[in-house]
Order: structure tokens, then sequence, then C-alpha cells
């Protein structure tokens, strides 16, 4: 990866609570220019507070940030000059029509009347809407809504995009859809930090990951690497006779370790480090004379990244009452 | 991969062209506060085009108090509604003007449960320029809602001495007062948590003080007490002022103490206002 090496993004130490909540608890980054970065937690993870500080609409109570150098409190102004945001809620207007949203914020950015226009229009046909300019955008669906929302925060040439959740709530189509723009953002170079609850958007998207958990960052590498570092995905089975569960499980507990029974009487599962590994032992259980309905090999979920690099469950917990805002 | 592109309404996004709308633009010089300002007060304008409704607020209840109070009170106070008319106008004028302003407050506090206001912030612009363009916005229909005003005014017989510029001075004096006095309604946006706090907040400030002036009866008819604290009421003062204007009787100093009152509350509370809305997380 030989790339520009100067960091977009040096965080270190970076502490937020609200009351008695403890919502950022000694984050440390390191993003790379022109790299996506993910930060992938569950709900309450702090996630969004630390998006926030970035941004500079947070002060955190400890630590230090700087966006290409420029202190986020100390030198805030500089770094609003560089960055976008798009939030968790859609950070747009939804009283405006889809033009009137990009032109106000073009106007806001400096371009002239015409300018203004005119890059609105350019950036409603780029992002497919520009059928529906004239619309408000509460009659707009999910999916235009984040389109134009991404748009809003490319109005100019942002250094570095903050992306929290952008495909959070959306159908699977507009959720490629998205995917698509955020590929084609990153290919015309731009750097992108991604806070995602869903472990394939950061797998499929981003360069590096951090897996934050209560404020803190518990995993950080190369989705390759952390993935390796959960080892496996779940073999999942399905017999035709429940009454050969037991004997299944056994043969099963000889090959993998943590096997698990299901709810349902016929089925039974276990961590599987690879495809091959799934295939032998599935030709083994056939050998002895068990009879597998169906068989699948699931990816690790961000639950079983959890489990494996916490010891809990991702279970979502509500944002502190001062955060969404 | 497979990714399943099924035809739809919307057109999916290009990826080629969002490649060169990405780098297509230079940053540009940043807007001056006075342009981010207007851009704000453009916004604002757009939201009454999109929802014209909002205007009933500052319409409607005008002349419902212009209608109301004018044959109600008209007979027993001054004998005749005609002769009435001419006194309530002006402070009929000061008093609906006055309740549009807390809407400001109201509108600016449902705006921070939005999204949007996360970009605004995070723009390269002075932190005061959404406020005071939202106010700017926010004066426009306090001017319609005068206009109206005067106009059903002059349609019941309301005959102004001074004329057209009278009540065109009357009116621009009450806006700007009201400019003055809206910032404490948007403090009061930020420090309460929801719209309807804020409303009622705010007429549980405005109603009594509107009610304790000279708007609807001369003082010396009240009792000594309370005709003091009608004397001095700014709401009365400011009556007074709107009725001199209109009626070309001689109001120097009411006119001096109105615009220095609303500049005193704009001095302390759009700071205060600037700050709050900068610090709301």
């Amino acid at each position: 990866m030989q790339r520009d090496t100067s960091l977009a993004i040096e965080a270190s130490g970076l502490r937020k609570s609200f009351g008695d909540t403890l919502a950022v608890n000694g984050v440390d980054l390191a993003v790379e220019t022109g790299t996506v970065y993910g930060v992938l937690g569950p709900n309450g993870a702090g996630k969004t507070t630390t998006i926030r500080i970035l941004a500079t609409l947070l002060r955190p109570d400890a630590g230090t940030a700087r966006v290409f150098g420029h202190d986020v409190v100390n030198e805030a102004d500089a770094v609003r000059g560089i960055v976008s945001l798009t939030g968790q809620l859609a950070s747009v207007d939804e009283d405006l029509t889809g033009r009137e949203n990009l032109i106000l914020l073009a106007r806001l950015l400096g371009l002239s009347r015409a300018a203004s226009r005119q890059r609105a229009a350019e950036l409603l046909e780029a992002f497919g809407l520009a059928d529906s300019a004239g619309k408000l955008v509460k009659k707009y669906s999910g999916g235009m809504r984040r389109r134009l929302d991404i748009a809003a925060s490319i109005v100019v040439t942002p250094r570095l995009m903050f992306l929290d959740e952008p495909t959070t709530g959306l159908d699977p189509r507009s959720r490629n859809q998205v995917w698509d723009i955020i590929r084609a953002l990153v290919a015309g170079g731009a750097t992108i930090l991604l806070c995602t609850q869903y472990l394939d958007e950061a797998d499929r998207l981003a360069d590096r990951i951090a897996v934050i958990d209560h404020g803190r960052v518990i995993a950080e590498g190369t989705p390759a690497t952390l993935k390796a570092s959960v080892a496996s995905g779940s073999l999942h089975l399905r017999l035709l006779d429940p009454l050969q569960r037991p004997q299944a499980e056994q043969l099963l507990a000889a090959e993998l370790e943590g096997v698990h029974l299901e709810p349902d009487p016929a089925a039974l599962s276990a961590p599987c480090p690879s495809a091959g590994r799934a295939a032998q032992v599935v030709t083994r259980l056939t050998d002895a004379g068990i009879q597998v309905a169906n068989f699948s090999l699931s990816q690790p979920s961000l639950d079983e990244v959890f489990l494996a690099l916490t010891g809990h469950p991702a279970e979502g917990e509500p944002e502190p009452a001062g955060a969404p805002r | 991969m497979i990714e399943v592109t099924a035809a739809s309404s919307t057109t999916p996004a290009d990826e080629e062209a969002v490649c060169q709308a990405l780098s297509s633009t230079a940053r540009p010089p940043r807007p001056s506060a006075v342009s981010a300002a207007l851009t704000f007060g453009w916004r604002g304008m757009l939201k009454v085009k999109h929802v014209p409704e909002q205007l009933l607020d500052v319409t409607v209840t005008p002349i419902m108090f212009v209608v109301m109070f004018t044959y109600l009170f008209g007979g027993a106070v001054a004998g005749s509604t005609a002769e009435y008319l001419n006194y309530l106008l002006p402070g009929i004028l000061v008093m609906s003007v006055l309740f549009t302003t807390i809407y400001s407050g109201v509108s600016l506090n449902t705006d921070l449960t939005k999204g949007v206001v996360d970009r605004f912030r995070s723009l390269p612009i002075p932190k005061s320029a959404p406020l005071i363009g939202s106010l700017l916005g926010d004066s426009v229909r306090y001017l319609i809602a005068g206009v109206v005003i005067v106009l059903v005014g002059v349609a019941l017989g309301f005959r102004p001495d001074a004329g057209l510029p009278g009540a065109a001075s009357a009116l621009g004096l009450v806006v700007a007062f009201c400019f003055g006095l809206s910032w404490v309604f948007t403090t009061l946006g930020l420090v309460l948590r929801t719209p309807s706090a804020v409303l009622n907040g705010g007429f549980m400030g405005i109603f009594p003080l509107t009610f304790m002036s000279n708007v609807f009866v001369a003082p010396e008819t009240l009792p000594s007490l309370l005709e003091a604290f009608v004397e001095v009421n700014p709401i009365s003062i400011l009556a007074t002022a709107s009725r001199g204007l209109m009626h070309g009787i001689p109001v120097g100093t009411e006119i001096a103490i109105s615009l220095a009152t609303a500049a005193g509350l704009a001095a302390i509370f759009a700071p205060l206002t600037v700050r709050l809305y900068r610090s709301r997380t």
C-alpha cells in the first residue's frame, strides 16, 4: 500500500462522558490518507460520539485528536474547512427539495448563485436524483435520502468524509447503491471514516477496521486479520432424523470445538475455520450413516466477532441521552 | 459477488459520474457572515413557500384579535367601535407581532431535533449565521402579520391620522423591536427541551405583560398600583410609540426607549443564544 503516509486522523486517549455514562473511554485512532477506515461496533459503543468529536461537534473531556494535523478543539474552524459529515440521522433538510438542499449548502460553502445551481444539477445527475430534484426530501425514500445526504457531503470536495451508519435501515438494493457510491468516492481519492454496525459492510469497504465496544477500541487491523483472529465462521447442520443428533454431536465434537445444539431438535452447529474443513466433517458424518438434510457455512457475524474479542455478545445498548444530537 | 440492480423509478447512481463529481469542485473562498446569514434567511423563506400553512398562525390569529376586541370592548371602553378601533389597532399590532416572536423559539427548538443542524454546525461558517439568518426570515413573518393587521383594521374603519407613512413607520418600529425580543425566545428555545414547553413558557411571559399594558385600555382607569406598572411596561411604551406614529402624535421618547429596550435585549440574549447553540450537544 504505497500511499501518502501522512495521517488524516490521529486521535489518542479520547474520552467523553454524558452525565454518568462514559460514552468514549480512551479511543486511539490512526487513519491514513486515501483509505477507508471502518469503525465497527454495536449501538451505544461510542461510534457516533467519536465521530462527533472528530467533526468538531463535541469537545472531548480528555485526549487529543488531529485532522490533517489540525487540532479538533483549538483549530476547529480549520478542521471544519476540510471535513464533511453525513450524520446518523440524515443530515438534510426535510422541508426543502433535494435541489434546494444542495444549493443551500453550496451557497454556505461560498459558491456563487450560478455555480451553486450548476453544482446542484451536476450532483443530482450523478447520484441518480435528477428526476426527484424538485420533490420535498420528506417524500424521498430512505435510499434516496441517503444518496442526497452523501451528495450534500461532497458539494465541495472534502479531504475527509465522516459517514455515520450510511446504510442503517436501508433495503438491500439501496444498500448496494450506497456501497457503489462509497466505492466510487474511494476511487476518486476520498479519505473516509465509516461507522457501521455491519461486519460485512466494513469488510467490503474498509481498508482497516477498529472494533469498538463500551467506548474502547478492542481490536484493530485489516478485515482479513480481524476475521482470522476470530478464526471462523460456523458450520450449520440439519439432520433428517433428530434421533441421530446425539451421535452426530459426538462425531462433530471429535472434529470441531464448541459444538452447539440448536433449538431445532434436528440442528446443530460448530465454529469451523474453512470450507474444506466443513466438507471433511460432513463427509465424515455421512460415512458414519448420519443423514444430513442440509448444511451451510456462515461468515463470522458481528456477534461472533464480539463474542470472540470480548467474551460477551454485541447486545445493542441505547445511546446515552446526549449523544445522538 | 453478485449484485442485483433491479429496475426502479429512481435511476441508480452512476459510478463514473460520482467519481467525476467528487473531483470536480475546488473549495471556494468562505462566504462572509452576512452572506451566510442571508442564505439561512432564504432557507426560512423556502420553508414558508413549501408549507404556507405556517403563515396561518401569523395571519388568522391577529385578524381574530382585531375583530373580537373591537366589537367586544369597543362600545364599553370607548363608546363606539370606530373610536375604539383607532385606539386599539396600533396596540393590537404590537400584541400580534409579539406573539409571533414566540414561534422563533419554537421553530429553533424543532430544528435542533433534526440531523441537518449537525451538518450546519460542521460547516466553516460563523456559528451565529444560522440563528441570525432564521431570525431575518422570521422578521418577514412578523412583517406579514403586521401588514395583515393594518389592512384588516382599515377594512373595519381604522383611519391612521398620519396616513400610510405613519402606519409604515409604526410597523417598522414594531418589527425592529420584535427582532430584538426574539433573541429571548431563541434562548428559551435552546434551554427548554420540547417545542411545546417553549410555546407555553413564551406565552406565560408575553400574555400577562400584554394585558397589563395600555394595549386595550388607557391606564388612567386602572388602580394606582397597576397603573404604575402599566406605565413602565415596555409593551405599553411600544404601543404608545406605535399609536403616536400612526396618528401623528410626537412620541420621540417612546421610540427611543423601545429601540433601546430591543437593543438591550439583543445585547444580552443574542450572545447567550449563540453560546448555547455552540455548546449544545
